[in-house]
């Protein structure tokens, strides 16, 4: 086991070199002059040049690269050009909200997921895998964004039982925060859910044909049963996985999910980075997310390879 | 299918020897084999359906100007936020232009974007993955860390970042996106490659002197294709949902010119007094999406059927 996150911990460096070289050339990929993009609206070119020295954009690339990985290994990952606080700071303050919409979506994902999922397979061909089937294809098909709007529309606008936008925070409010949590959340657990949902259905049906199950079924164990304790075990090793790899999607999901439901998270620090062409901030953010998403997928890996042997010593 | 044990694309090279061992395939066969590809596609569940919506999508994108009622562009304040019906199927956004034509002329930048974003990976990533896989050593550890780095992205986080930086329009977007689904093809075509390297018949090509670039040309590129077009099928859909998530946070093409991201995004504000004007340019979105799932799922039974959830 041991040897395995070594490995993988090894094998994660030149990508951490190249991740870190990627987002430090993303300023330099500005056609034009950056400070120009950036301070589009100033005319004052006093104020310019002040903020070319801060990023030490008039120092030579080498000198500015080495500098700023520097600056990375103290955990100094620069300042917003806009409300000229660390990157750092301003993260920290819009976490809570994303780790809580995360948390909630993966709720509401797990608990339409594995009812549908099950039921999908144990009822193969039936209309209620037919209605399984759909609803995986329907929540694949559908843009968050579009999730959002319908949502919004019935729940918010016409039966007007949820806040359509805003943030309580429910360690502050449990009731109101958990009420305005609630459609971000469905919004991105429910993409979420179609994938697992499709997965679940899938692998369920591989075990359930192979020949363990059907002795478990020939010494008249009761289907439930069957079910619970020898095809879920197995069916959910994929599942894992694909949870694994849905990170980037919930992540990506959580910026158009803050963006349209007004929630102060990093999704929406990334959205609102992008348009003020704070691109220190940019930088800051998205380097912090990839480093989130590197660990998350290193996790995923050392997580998968103590579920299966397999995996730990191929 | 119960021929269809391998792929056709697959057999047929394996089966048909290099000019210098043998004949070329008639032209018979290959139209025979072509059809036998067609009919299986079609035979899947939905994929008539998907054909007919992606057919209609692309016949909607070629004659925007002359099926469109009216100039997308045209603002008619006098009746803005008007009801579907009448004059305006779709009815009209808060300055009184028509959604129809909006969401018809919208449709050529989806399917534009979706089209080049995937053919720009499918190009980048299928050199990038050929290079690597044919010719091994430096250039393939150069290449697939660097694809790893980009995998470490959340897709949507990294389209955002390149699309800043590249400034707002509908290039940024295609390179952006590009860029995106690149690693998917470059990892695929990689191990195509390695897999075909190593088959008997390169071998003896290889034994019997012919160059590299006849042999890639030949034997490797045939035989990895399959499953390339098969990824292209697929992401087509995904990065036409991408486009519009792109378009939709403000990226992309720019108003007043229409694409249904930007549509939705600004039809936001009228949800109560007019919601057509996100579920016009939602529905069409909707379904071309689910119509190219359809056929991706269909190009995918169809070419190789092992692939198949």
């Amino acid at each position: 086991m041991g040897r395995l996150v070594l490995r993988r911990l090894l094998a994660t460096i030149p990508v951490l070199v190249l991740v870190t070289s990627g987002v430090f050339s993303l300023i330099h990929l500005t056609p034009g002059d950056p400070v120009e993009a950036m301070m589009a609206e100033s005319q004052d070119p006093v104020a310019k040049e002040a903020v070319r020295a801060q990023l030490g954009l008039d120092q030579p690339l080498y000198v500015q690269y080495v500098s700023w990985i520097g600056r990375l290994v103290q955990a100094d990952l620069g300042r917003s050009i806009r409300n000229h606080e660390p990157v750092i700071e301003n993260v920290t303050r819009r976490i809570r909200p994303s780790v809580q919409l995360a948390l909630m979506a993966m709720l509401v994902s797990l608990a339409v997921s594995f009812p549908v999922g099950i039921l999908s397979a144990t009822h193969r061909n039936s209309p209620l895998d037919g209605f399984g089937t759909l609803f995986a294809l329907f929540g694949i098909c559908m843009p968050n964004f579009l999730i959002a709007l319908l949502l919004i529309f019935f729940f918010g606008v016409t039966m007007r039982w949820l806040p359509i936008s805003g943030y309580v925070d429910p360690l502050e409010d449990p009731l109101a925060g958990i009420r305005s949590l609630t459609l971000p959340a469905i919004t991105l657990g429910l993409a979420l859910a179609a994938v697992i949902t499709r997965t679940l259905r899938s692998s369920l049906l591989e075990v359930l044909s192979e020949d363990y199950v059907r002795t478990a079924r020939a010494k008249g164990l009761a289907e439930r049963l069957v079910v619970r304790h020898h095809a879920l075990k197995n069916g959910l090793i994929p599942v894992v996985t694909v949870l694994g790899l849905q990170f980037g999607t919930l992540i990506g999901g959580a910026v158009i999910t803050e963006y349209v439901f007004a929630l102060p998270g990093v999704g929406r620090l990334v959205v609102d980075a992008v348009f003020s062409r704070d691109y220190p901030l940019v930088q800051g953010v998205v380097l912090l997310i990839a480093l989130g998403f590197i660990l998350s997928n290193l996790v995923v890996d050392v997580v998968y390879g103590w579920l299966d042997p397999r995996i730990r010593y191929g | 299918m119960a021929d269809a044990s391998a792929p056709l694309s697959r057999q047929s090279s394996v089966l048909s020897p290099p000019s210098v061992l043998g004949p070329q395939p008639t032209a018979v066969r290959v139209r025979e084999r072509r059809w036998v590809l067609v009919r299986r596609a079609l035979s899947a569940r939905f994929a008539p359906v998907g054909g007919l919506v992606v057919l209609v999508a692309v016949l909607v994108a070629v004659l925007a100007p002359v099926l469109s009622p009216y100039d997308p562009l045209q603002q008619d304040l006098a009746n803005s936020l008007a009801r579907p019906g009448g004059a305006h199927l779709l009815g009209t956004d808060n300055v009184g232009r028509d959604v129809l034509a909006r969401v018809i002329f919208g449709t050529r930048v989806s399917l534009i974007a979706g089209a080049v974003s995937v053919a720009i990976a499918a190009l980048v990533g299928s050199l990038l993955g050929l290079g690597a896989g044919y010719w091994g050593g430096r250039l393939d550890d150069v290449a697939m860390r660097l694809m790893d780095a980009v995998l470490s992205f959340p897709p949507l986080v990294l389209a955002l970042a390149l699309g800043a930086v590249l400034g707002a329009g509908l290039t940024g977007v295609l390179i952006a996106l590009g860029v995106v689904y690149t690693p998917t093809f470059a990892r695929l075509m990689r191990g195509q490659v390695l897999a075909i390297k190593a088959r008997d018949y390169v071998e003896a090509a290889r034994l019997l002197g012919a160059p590299n670039w006849w042999i890639v040309k030949r034997h490797v590129l045939p035989n990895a294709a399959t499953p390339i077009v098969v990824q292209a099928s697929l992401s087509f859909a995904f990065a036409i949902l991408a486009e519009a998530s792109l378009s939709f946070l403000g990226l992309g093409i720019q108003p007043p010119q229409p694409s249904w991201g930007s549509m939705i995004n600004a039809g936001r504000g009228y949800l109560q007094q007019a919601p057509w004007i996100v579920f016009g340019p939602g529905g069409a979105l909707f379904v071309t999406v689910l119509g190219l799932n359809f056929v991706g799922d269909a190009i995918r039974d169809a070419l190789d059927p092992r692939l198949r959830v």
